[in-house]
């Protein structure tokens, strides 16, 4: 556990640090070799592109750009005049960016700088749910991969399973007293599915009466868990993820850990039906025991409007840092789709089908969950 | 269209372009816009009879002229020259039960139409996020402008059944931007530092002024083949912008406040008279509102000729740039984009 935790503070702290520090760098530079216009470009733009892949409203940029207007008309044509130290410095610093975004990472600056230009002056798409898929590709899921990549380090299995083209409906089993659940297996299509595709998630209406959240998840692309958006999603042909447990699947005990709750009132089958779209069975292990819920303050809940309040050994008995997730060794595994389009559309108002359906498919993810548990070597590798 | 048109609340900027337009069409005869208060802008020829819908004496001026087709402009949510609340609500329901009354009694009507407003769905998190025509609001609009225009449309629909000869159009516009709009949006859009809800990020749509009058002489023409121009339709142009982009393209810097302190700044900013937030509008800016426009373009055979953000942009235009104008903030990041070096040399 000590070493879990030290693993997101060290990366935390390191891409904290690391953007004022080439900022603070880049100033003592300009101010030892103002005729050198070429030094400047790689340790200012470093800073920058972090800025503004971070944040969303760029309003603050103009002060830096205004600050060194005169050094613009450069570019990278007085190279070869410059002195060797400043050559050597140059390099050092190129290379430690190499090493902090990767390789190339003067496109990748490019690329960053015309994203940010296309934020700042609001010139980017949203669908009809606020979908910003922009946002989502550059930043949001690059602020969770790390959580995906090397904390949880997600395993994915039957990723084929979700259709290339066309709509399909996602149920999963839902865990984790935080739904990171949710997040991950958007993480897992949006990085693992050969197409490319999005998975656009229904998400319980508690998350769009919170300010902040509920502007973060429309522009993740999750919706109103609700027949009307799930059906209009699934005309359109995109792939909607849905976790008919809803809270209580989520806030369940730890004692009830990877048992599947009420599956709802089956409403996600209906509209599969209505829509002909295939239903993908998803189990995700691991997320039961990111917060292990052993109580539920449930007076608290009611004072403030949720529908539990977890206690678990660390919170909120740590404060913020009872926040933080234990780091368990996932697997999410996409089943076998369940075709509905053999049915005729008003299939769906016929209450039996649509019980039989919702039980084979909570089966279906109840079996493979207790399978992939059977091949779990421990809980944290 | 038929040959005698009437057309309420002419006062209003829109109501009179779509009167100088009516006047052109080629088998109208007459034109006649009523109001409580004289327009200030020219009709264009069209006759002005001074009346007050909120009074019977509407029922005189339609069988004194023998309106056939009549257009029932003056649903709003603010009046022409002052009016408090209280007047704008007696305006909107007393005036609209009036009209519906009087267009009941005379029997040369033949078609109605009405302008309403996307508002009638409320704006609320645990609302779908796309709105039909045949949606119920999961939470009613309690009180303001689209409260009135819930009760309006609950009258219309009653004369509907009363008068099922005449062909009712009920036309429910997403917020109307233009160059000569004043709506309370534009006049939010028009304050130097947008206050937004902290947390929040409305998505907004637009119909321009142009689309309004063209869809607006679309319901009152005889409807074209293959379409239906009776019935309730949404009328907004298409996509959807977020209120930060609004604000980005706009160049106005915003100030996020917290929702419990809202309320109280939009006090402040209505005693300083500088606009006026109502709740519904506070709720609009919060939660936002999206409604599909299916039932507009293949029923109604309507097509806007301006998206969303183009009705944005034309409006945007004509206000002027703002304080952090979307170009500069580009030149700034080209600037910036120019001190990297492109080529591969560096590593």
């Amino acid at each position: 556990m000590a070493d879990a935790k030290v693993i997101p503070f060290d990366e935390d702290t390191r891409s904290r640090r690391g953007t004022p520090r080439p900022r603070g760098r880049a100033r003592t530079k300009g101010d030892t070799g103002p005729g050198s216009p070429a030094v400047p470009p790689p340790l200012s733009a470093v800073p920058q592109t972090q800025a503004g892949g971070g944040g969303q409203d760029g309003q603050e940029d103009p002060a830096p750009v205004s600050a060194e207007p005169q050094e613009a008309p450069g570019g990278s044509a007085a190279q070869p005049s410059l002195p060797a130290s400043v050559e050597a410095l140059t390099d050092a610093l190129g290379g430690f960016a190499d090493r902090l975004l990767g390789g190339l990472w003067d496109r990748k600056v490019a690329h960053g700088l015309a994203f940010l230009r296309r934020r700042v002056t609001g010139d980017y798409e949203v669908d009809d749910f606020g979908y910003d898929q922009e946002l989502t590709d550059q930043v949001l899921m690059s602020l969770l991969r790390p959580l995906y990549d090397q904390y949880f380090r997600v395993e994915v299995k039957g990723i084929e399973n979700i259709p290339d083209e066309g709509g399909a409906l996602v149920v999963s089993n839902h865990s984790g007293t935080l739904p990171m659940d949710g997040l991950m297996m958007q993480v897992a299509v949006h990085d693992h599915h050969p197409a490319g595709r999005h998975l656009r998630l229904l998400a319980a209406d508690l998350v769009f009466v919170l300010p902040v959240v509920n502007e973060l998840a429309r522009k993740a692309g999750h919706t109103l868990a609700c027949a009307e958006d799930a059906q209009r999603l699934l005309e359109r042909g995109e792939v909607v993820g849905v976790m008919p447990e809803g809270f209580k699947g989520l806030g369940k005990p730890f004692s009830e850990r990877y048992k599947l709750q009420r599956f709802g009132r089956g409403g996600f089958v209906a509209t599969a039906l209505k829509t002909g779209v295939p239903i993908v069975p998803c189990s995700i292990v691991g997320a039961e025991e990111i917060y292990p819920m052993v109580g539920n303050a449930k007076t608290v809940a009611r004072l403030l409007g949720f529908p539990y309040f977890p206690v678990t050994p660390t919170f909120p008995w740590l404060g913020p840092l009872g926040m933080v997730p234990l780091p368990t060794k996932w697997t999410i595994q996409f089943g076998e789709p369940i075709p509905t389009d053999c049915y005729a559309p008003e299939a769906a108002d016929d209450p039996m089908l649509v019980f039989n359906l919702t039980d084979q498919v909570r089966e279906t993810i109840q079996h493979t969950l207790y399978k992939l548990l059977v091949q779990r070597r421990s809980v944290f590798f | 269209m038929g040959k005698v048109v009437l057309v309420t609340g002419v006062a209003r900027q829109l109501s009179g372009r779509l009167v100088r337009r009516v006047m052109r069409e080629p088998d109208v005869d007459r034109v006649i816009g009523v109001d409580a208060v004289p327009p200030e802008h020219h009709l264009g020829g069209a006759e002005f009879v001074r009346a007050d819908i909120r009074h019977p004496m509407i029922a005189r001026v339609l069988a004194e002229h023998g309106v056939d087709t009549v257009l029932h402009m003056d649903v709003s949510g603010t009046l022409p020259g002052k009016g408090g609340r209280a007047a704008v609500k007696e305006t909107n329901v007393i005036g609209t039960m009036q009209l519906l009354g009087a267009c009941q009694k005379a029997p040369t009507v033949r078609r109605l139409v009405v302008k309403s407003t996307t508002s009638v769905y409320g704006s609320a998190p645990r609302d779908p996020a796309v709105f039909t025509e045949t949606m119920p609001p999961k939470s009613l609009p309690r009180g303001g402008f689209a409260k009135d225009a819930v009760e309006v449309e609950g009258y219309v629909r009653g004369f509907a059944r009363r008068r099922p000869d005449v062909a009712v159009a009920v036309l429910r516009f997403a917020n109307i931007l233009g160059p000569r709009t004043d709506t309370p949006l534009s006049e939010y859009f028009a304050l130097p530092v947008l206050p937004t809800v902290f947390g929040y990020d409305p998505r907004l749509q637009f119909v321009h002024e142009d689309d309004v009058i063209d869809v607006l002489l679309l319901a009152l023409r005889d409807p074209a083949r293959g379409t239906l121009n009776s019935g309730t339709f949404n009328v907004a142009g298409d996509g959807v912008l977020l209120l930060s982009q609004t604000a980005r393209r706009l160049g106005k810097p915003t100030v996020p406040v917290l929702l419990p302190a809202v309320t109280w700044v939009a006090q402040t900013l209505r005693t300083a008279g500088i606009t006026d937030f109502s709740p519904e509008q506070i709720r609009l800016l919060t939660h936002g509102r999206v409604v599909d426009t299916t039932q507009m373009r293949e029923t109604l055979g309507f097509t806007p000729k301006f998206t969303t953000a183009g009705a944005f942009c034309d409006f945007a235009r004509s206000r002027g740039p703002g304080l952090l104008p979307p170009e500069r903030l580009a030149r700034g990041v080209d600037r910036l984009a120019a001190l990297v070096p492109t080529g591969g040399d560096q590593t």
